[in-house]
């Protein structure tokens, strides 16, 4: 079970609308081993950003448990989250979600901050990252209004991995992107997977799936089918 | 391997300093507006302050000469002080002199005109320990003139050599005092000084005792002392004198002062206060605006604490900078003002002065602190779900 990235058990969750509730996700079951690179596709509210969140530790669920690496984060409290978020997953956002008032740079050293990684260190890794997203370093002290799309998703993939987490959380992240960027942008997340990182891309876009080796369809809130 | 330019990597310092400089800097206008509210009010607190200081040093300043008086009066039923009582006065050893002076208050004619003025019976060379001549000569021990203030000397056309009447008494004015304003003693400019037997010769109704005696201490740190020994030798039974001494009501003029300058300090603070809210909107604007920015920096792990720290950071950043501001104004526009009222900016080089700057400016980062951390409490306590869905 070492091997065991992400593990969902009965998944359940519920939010109030007025005096309806709504079902998001149903009993689901999932587990991500490592290495995986998967995508969750499904129409938009079928749940699938619900379950990207819950993985990510953004949420809690109604019922059920949710293991990161074999910890049951299901009753963790807020700080927990955030330092398991911190050391184990990095996100990739469809609006790239980079601070503005951040160099390229300090965006990606940001999640170092905050991890207490010293300012030499912090440095040096942001600069290699760069690399391995194949952005020049002379980007390096741009603000993020003075890069194109493709640029800040780079950036944006360059943080995610800042703190070197055994999963990617990815959010629709061609979404906002030209075809041809899009395409380089999942070609980095493959060579990204194909070194070992864990790889989670919530999607409509089926030309994604090329991508993956596994696939989950979300129809209101419960699975219906895997395919590898 | 690539080669990184260096001098890129080089950062200007702390990345949290930098963060909150630069979102101070992206609300500029915000930013400035915050500002003058604590600008103001330290400058309100520290120069109000100052100048309560600058006007306590220059009181204390202009009765420096006589703080080693003390004014001996009759007390209670008493109605003067004999002879006998001032030669007990000179016994006192920590006393450097006893001056027994005469004094009422009578009409002074001159020509055509008159006015109401003191009339002081004094031993020429106490008198000269009192008072300095302006113009003329000073009065001599056998002299049957007199001296008088400059007040009166205008106010009735007076020149040396002329003769005022007072109780059908013609006096030829000798010399004319210098003017020497407020006086613990005996009031110079609007008065008469003649010498003892004159005084009698006049106001024959006196029994030739003596109405106040002014002492003078050898030494200011003597003052007490003397009050002591003058109250245990005359107010054995029961209170024969009251003493008044300059040293104490010196102490009571400085008291007043120092309730005035915290009255204004006070007033000033309200502004602070009011500066305090100010920060305390401008941060609550900036958190809802940056709630997006907030989840973001929680999904990729920031903790309550590194949130609540950016955002103090902001308002300390702003209340440092304005408070410093202020401080340094307030002692520039004091110093203007001394300059021109007390003609003396000496009175600024005090240490009080230095602590009101000081005090002024740790209040006012600390009133903008406290602005800043209910904002910062807020921001951190966002939950990173609901703000990245923030628009």
């Amino acid at each position: 079970m070492s091997d065991q990235v992400v593990e969902l058990q009965e998944i359940t969750k519920t939010y109030a609308l007025g005096s309806n509730y709504i079902h998001a996700l149903k009993d689901v079951n999932l587990s991500i081993k490592k290495g995986d690179f998967l995508t969750i596709m499904g129409a938009s509210g079928s749940g699938k950003s619900t379950l990207l969140n819950l993985i990510g530790c953004l949420d809690t669920p109604t019922k059920g448990i949710i293991k990161i690496n074999n910890i049951d984060i299901s009753k963790l409290d807020d700080e927990q989250l955030t330092a398991i978020r911190r050391s184990n997953i990095g996100f990739i956002f469809q609006q790239f979600n980079l601070i503005p008032t951040l160099t390229a740079l300090e965006n990606i050293e940001l999640p170092m901050v905050f991890s207490k990684v010293s300012e030499v260190t912090r440095q040096k890794k942001a600069l290699s990252l760069l690399e391995q997203v194949n952005l020049d370093s002379k980007y390096a002290t741009h603000k993020p209004y003075e890069l194109s799309g493709g640029q800040q998703q780079r950036v944006a993939i360059a943080r995610a991995l800042a703190n070197s987490p055994s999963l990617l959380l990815a959010d629709e992240p061609t979404g906002n992107l030209d075809t041809k960027t899009g395409r380089e942008i999942m070609e980095l997340l493959r060579f990204l997977n194909l070194n070992g990182t864990t790889m989670v891309v919530v999607t409509h876009d089926p030309t994604l799936m090329h991508y993956s080796n596994r696939n989950v369809k979300l129809i209101d809130g419960e699975i219906s089918n895997e395919n590898s | 391997m690539v080669k990184y330019p260096m001098k890129i990597v080089k950062q200007p310092g702390n990345i949290y300093i930098q963060l909150a400089k630069r979102n101070l800097e992206r609300r500029v206008v915000r930013t400035i507006l915050a500002a003058v509210g604590i600008i103001i009010g330290v400058f309100a607190i520290s120069s109000m302050g100052i100048l309560g200081n600058c006007l306590k040093v220059s009181v204390s300043n202009s009765f420096e000469d006589y703080s080693n008086e003390i004014v001996v009066y009759p007390a209670g039923g008493e109605t003067s002080i004999t002879e006998n009582q001032v030669k007990q006065l000179d016994k006192i050893s920590e006393i450097e002199s006893v001056l027994p002076i005469y004094s009422s208050g009578t009409k002074i004619e001159y020509k055509d005109k008159s006015m109401y003025g003191a009339v002081y019976g004094i031993e020429n060379e106490d008198l000269t320990s009192l008072v300095e001549i302006d113009n003329g000569k000073m009065l001599k021990s056998s002299s049957t003139g007199c001296v008088i203030g400059q007040e009166l000397a205008n106010f009735l056309d007076i020149k040396v050599g002329g003769k005022v009447t007072l109780e059908d008494t013609k006096l030829k004015v000798t010399g004319i005092l210098k003017k020497r304003g407020m006086s613990p003693d005996v009031s110079v400019d609007n008065s008469i000084f003649v010498n003892p037997e004159v005084y009698n010769k006049i106001f024959t109704d006196n029994n030739k005792e003596y109405d106040f005696v002014v002492v003078k201490a050898k030494n200011v740190d003597d003052v007490d002392g003397v009050e002591n020994s003058v109250k245990k030798i005359l107010n054995k039974k029961d209170d024969k004198v009251f003493l008044s001494s300059v040293k104490n009501m010196l102490s009571g003029v400085e008291d007043a002062l120092r309730y005035v300058s915290l009255f204004l300090m006070g007033i000033g603070s309200i502004s602070l206060v009011v500066a305090s809210v100010s920060i305390l909107n401008i941060m609550l604007m900036s958190v809802t605006e940056r709630t997006k920015e907030i989840g973001i920096m929680k999904a990729v792990g920031a903790s309550k604490k590194d949130i609540m720290k950016m955002f103090v950071l902001e308002s300390l950043i702003l209340g440092i900078i304005a408070s410093f501001i202020g401080g340094i104004l307030s002692l520039g526009i004091v110093f203007v003002i001394t300059d021109l009222i007390l003609k003396d900016v000496s009175s600024l080089f005090d240490r009080g002065v230095f602590l009101y700057i000081v005090g002024g400016i740790g209040f006012g980062i600390i009133t903008s602190l406290t602005g800043g951390v209910y904002p910062a409490l807020k921001a951190s306590k966002m939950k990173p779900i609901d703000s990245l869905k923030y628009q």
